[in-house]
């Protein structure tokens, strides 16, 4: 591992040492940063690395950063993880309430509680508006996509590989029970080799979803005794623990069930994926060969064409 | 207090099983007759409510609730017992 530069105590000042060599752009809000161009030339090349293992074997299909706000609602996400939500708040007032709300801003208020709610929110994983769109009947061998999508997730932190909203890309897969657990264990091996083809210092272990509260502890308890999670994890920052950069989960029926989604022998379809977190993979790689992009190991540069 | 009976009534009221209790013997496992592990939370919630109780973390496991019998002897271990029926021996 070449020197990631002078080193630092903690994710702050790590963050504020990319934001010094210009990498990152601060925005003044803790996980929203704007990046520079070597640094969207790098998130760019990730991601062209992570399309190319799935070329032609899957569905592409995108969607917007922002879902039905039903989709949060019928994927349990609302249930598990009503900390990282993020709904989306609008205003559809007269002038009065207009006037009122100004009234709140130049006094320095909150004006967004002159805002009311709306059918949507912030989506929370790239996979997640995809479910209600798979008609349901699944063929024989079931179906898998390619989704790559902005999500976004409420857990301010100054660890730069802890974004407000970043980017996830996505391998999924609908079928049949066997198959759900085939798609999670290839995809938790080949990420793992991706990465390390980096020249990435990786490890997969298993994981667990941060589940809300005490019915959460349960959750998480039942999700590492059925060993549905895995992670890849890397370094991403100085004197931190290793992060996920890339994650693969078995759901079980959860979402098909749901949705009524059925295998072609007519069972509830199970379902998995794996999520490469870009920007995760890339502040890994930052961390790991330094800022220069030039003086990174040939290997990395030649996998990444950068 | 018959504490099977509370367990049944609390199961069919979160156990979202969609076939009847009645077909559910007290040692059948529950997850093959369709609890999901979302389901068994609200299965536990509902029971520490109704029981007064809360259940500590080493049995916050899928085995904890895996059946009417399973979910009897976790609760007599947090002093909930009563007029239980016998385990059934089907």
């Amino acid at each position: 591992m070449s020197d990631p530069g002078p080193v630092l105590s903690s994710g702050a000042r790590y963050r504020d040492e990319l934001v010094a060599r210009g990498l990152l752009l601060a925005t003044g809000v803790d996980g929203l940063y704007g990046f520079s161009n070597d640094l969207v030339r790098l998130i760019a090349a990730v991601e062209t690395y992570v399309s190319a293992a799935g070329a032609g074997k899957y569905e592409v299909l995108r969607f917007p950063p922002v879902v039905p706000r039903v989709v949060l609602e019928r994927s349990g996400y609302v249930r598990s993880f009503p900390d990282l939500v993020g709904a989306v708040r609008t205003f559809t007032g007269g002038d009065e309430a207009h006037h009122a709300l100004l009234r709140t801003l130049d006094a320095g208020g909150d004006w967004t509680a002159g805002l009311g709610g709306s059918d949507v929110a912030l989506c929370a994983a790239a996979c997640q508006p995809l479910y209600p769109t798979i008609t349901p009947d699944l063929p024989v061998g079931g179906r898998r996509f390619d989704v790559c999508g902005y999500v976004f997730r409420h857990e301010p932190s100054s660890d730069v590989a802890r974004m407000l909203s970043f980017r996830q890309y996505e391998y999924v897969y609908a079928g049949d029970e066997l198959g759900a657990l085939a798609h999670r264990d290839h995809w938790t091996e080949v990420a793992a080799e991706m990465l390390s083809d980096l020249g990435l210092d990786v490890a997969a272990t298993l994981a667990s979803d941060p589940f809300f509260g005490r019915a959460g502890r349960a959750l998480t308890a039942t999700q590492r005794e059925g060993a549905l999670k895995y992670e890849v994890v890397a370094a991403t920052a100085p004197d931190a623990p290793t992060t996920a950069i890339t994650s693969a989960n078995c759901h079980l029926d959860h979402f098909c069930r749901e949705l009524g989604i059925r295998t072609a022998a007519g069972e509830t379809a199970h379902s998995s994926c794996v999520g490469f977190g870009l920007e995760r993979i890339a502040f890994a790689l930052l961390f790991a060969h330094g800022p220069n992009l030039a003086g990174w190991p040939d290997r990395a540069r030649a996998r990444l064409a950068v | 207090m018959d504490v099977t009976a509370v367990i049944r009534e609390v199961l069919t009221e979160e156990g979202r099983l969609g076939l009847p209790l009645a077909d559910i013997g007290d040692l059948d496992d529950l997850y093959k007759r369709g609890l999901t592990s979302h389901a068994s939370v609200g299965l536990m919630l509902a029971l520490e409510d109704r029981f007064g109780i809360e259940f500590p973390d080493a049995l916050l496991a899928k085995a904890t609730f895996e059946s009417i019998g399973a979910i009897r002897d976790a609760l007599s271990t947090l002093g909930v017992v009563g007029d239980t029926a016998p385990t059934s021996v089907e």
